[in-house]
């Protein structure tokens, strides 16, 4: 029993750094209709300006998370203006074949600037866990859960309470009738883009410290971040939510009581399953798959 | 025309070994021969379904895997073992093809991945059987009858007898009623469906095809390279083809031959003037910049200036 509360915490942690990564993806697939390959670079590129700020400006943690933010959306920004949005018009399958290219162009520019040997980021929490009844929990870790979780509810007031928000709302049901009603599509996409990599590079920023950082780990990131929206259902934030958190979990219990060699199994095995038996998400009350 | 540059080039490639003077160029000839099979494989899929299979080399992977095993642990012949090998990873594609029934465009895709995430995850952890992230050292060579196909010269010959064959196969599949209920499912599958096309039928007939085609490349690259890892799953293969079939012209026959033998020639003519990392870089640029500036690939493009010339 408290084996499980105890992998029910460490999934928790994890699966709010997914949830993030998933927010992002599902806003640029739901919005835009991009399926964005890149995102796990922006979740790399995150991480990297985390190490940057800590261990080589040596500055605040606070301070480098909100760099890696800055950063990661600045990058996004660009990205949507100089490709995605030339290409508007263009299939779907035009814009993943370029998101493609950015992923792997992203990657090896990231394994020739730092090289392939993987960088732990020194941080400054004691390691001495925290013993909260039956489980115990690093400060490192329950600060990523916390801000994960502020960063959620941020993105949530920032879609459900704002004038942008309600823009993106109205662009992702009607992208012709919200243009008509005066919406700016090109500042949404581009907004949403940036929006989208910047959660990705808080993410990044997050697990970074908690794990090692290395130019193929947004690989990963990646898929784990299309098992949240599949998971989820496109364009779904509560989905996305629900889905990091639930996917969180059960990477934990799958490398818990089945197999750690198998843990990132466990987000293909979801992706294969659900398109399978479920296409449109486990929380989704509508068909959406094109 | 065509007919005569198709003969030039079968001349061409029976010769081959004959103008080659180092064995090193022999080995780039049978690694783009090899990577013209996988090309081939991938282009009927993305060029003629418009699906876009990003867990190709799965299939490579386990043509590979199956044919080390094969002649490894059971000491069976190599042609035995490569026709288990091709079957198998065509067994592989029925799966992902039932699986993929309904499924089109992203979420192909994504299938296709998480399929090559799992079997890569496999090959390093069912360690009883594929020696985990060791690999399977010595792999031997095939053998016909009586001779050794050990040497480089001998070797081309049997690659280039592959790549033959998986053209001709190409040819004649998508030439015949199969090849144009494919091109209908990709420019409209439900004006296809509304005229009896049976749209899902093909596309796991095809997707069998593509990844038995793949397994016959990893099988003879296993025998090539005497040595079977799970690097053969790496992502690096799959975006390799990728960049063959849209650089050479995706939907046509000649075009991922030409982006084959283009994309091997290529990266070892500039290996001495930039590293592996500089060219993967350049390859994700690349395959941006053809989006952008060439985005039906060299093949058409060609075709359409010859024509223009006329």
């Amino acid at each position: 029993m408290e084996q499980l509360l105890q992998h029910l915490l460490n999934g928790l942690v994890l699966g709010g750094t997914y949830a993030l990564l998933g927010i992002g993806l599902t806003l640029i697939f739901g919005l835009m209709n991009v399926v964005n390959f890149a995102h796990g670079e922006f979740y790399t590129l995150g991480a990297y300006v985390c190490f940057a700020a800590l261990a080589l400006a040596g500055v605040d943690f606070f301070v480098a998370l909100l760099a890696a933010i800055v950063v990661g959306a600045a990058l996004g920004w660009l990205c949507e203006v100089a490709l995605l949005r030339p290409l508007r018009n263009e299939s779907i399958d035009t814009t993943m074949l370029v998101m493609i290219g950015v992923w792997i162009a992203m990657q090896n520019a990231e394994l020739l600037g730092w090289g392939g040997v993987a960088k732990s980021i020194p941080h400054p929490f004691p390691t001495a866990p925290l013993v909260l009844g039956p489980v115990a929990i690093a400060p490192l870790r329950l600060f990523v859960l916390v801000l994960a979780a502020a960063l959620i509810a941020a993105s949530w007031l920032l879609i459900q309470k704002t004038k942008l928000g309600r823009a993106m709302r109205a662009t992702f049901q009607d992208r012709d009738t919200a243009a008509l009603m005066g919406v700016g599509i090109g500042r949404i996409h581009a907004v949403t883009f940036a929006f989208g990599s910047g959660l990705a590079a808080a993410a990044g920023a997050l697990l970074g410290p908690v794990f090692l950082v290395y130019p193929s780990m947004g690989d990963l990131a990646s898929l784990k971040a299309f098992s949240v929206v599949i998971l989820g259902g496109l364009g779904n934030l509560a989905g996305a939510t629900l889905g990091g958190l639930l996917l969180g979990i059960a990477e934990e219990l799958g490398a818990g009581y089945i197999s750690s060699g198998y843990r990132d199994a466990v987000g293909f095995v979801i992706i294969i399953l659900v398109l399978l038996l479920r296409p449109s998400g486990l929380f989704a009350r509508q068909e959406r798959i094109a | 025309m065509t007919r005569a540059a198709g003969f030039v080039v079968a001349a061409a490639a029976l010769t081959l070994p004959f103008w080659l003077q180092s064995p090193y160029h022999v080995h780039v000839a049978i690694m783009a021969g090899i990577f013209a099979v996988l090309a081939m494989s991938l282009n009927l899929l993305l060029g003629y379904t418009g699906q876009l299979s990003l867990g190709h080399a799965a299939f490579f992977g386990i043509g590979a895997y199956t044919s080390a095993l094969l002649t490894l642990k059971l000491e069976w012949s190599f042609w035995l073992a490569l026709a288990v090998a091709v079957g198998l990873a065509g067994v592989a594609g029925f799966f992902i093809g039932r699986l993929a029934l309904k499924l089109r465009g992203a979420y192909f895709v994504l299938v296709t991945i998480s399929f090559a995430g799992v079997i890569s995850l496999v090959s390093l952890n069912w360690i009883e059987l594929t020696n985990g992230p060791l690999g399977l050292p010595g792999v031997p060579a095939p053998e016909l009858g009586p001779w050794s196909l050990r040497t480089k010269t001998a070797y081309y010959y049997l690659v280039l007898a592959a790549v033959a064959l998986s053209y001709a196969l190409c040819r004649r599949l998508v030439r015949s009623r199969i090849g144009r209920a494919l091109v209908a499912l990709r420019e409209n599958e439900a004006l296809a469906e509304s005229i009896g096309v049976d749209v899902t039928h093909y596309l796991v007939l095809v997707t069998v095809v593509s990844a038995a085609m793949a397994g016959l490349g990893g099988s003879l690259y296993a025998h090539y390279t005497r040595f079977v890892s799970p690097e053969v799953f790496l992502f690096t293969y799959t975006v390799t083809m990728v960049i063959m079939v849209v650089a050479g012209g995706k939907g046509t026959l000649a075009g991922p031959l030409v982006g084959a033998v283009l994309f091997t020639v290529l990266p070892e003519a500039l290996r001495a003037a930039a590293s592996w990392q500089w060219q993967m870089l350049a390859y994700g640029v690349l395959l941006v910049a053809l989006v952008f500036f060439l985005p039906r690939g060299i093949v058409p493009r060609l075709a359409a200036a010859l024509a223009d010339r006329r």
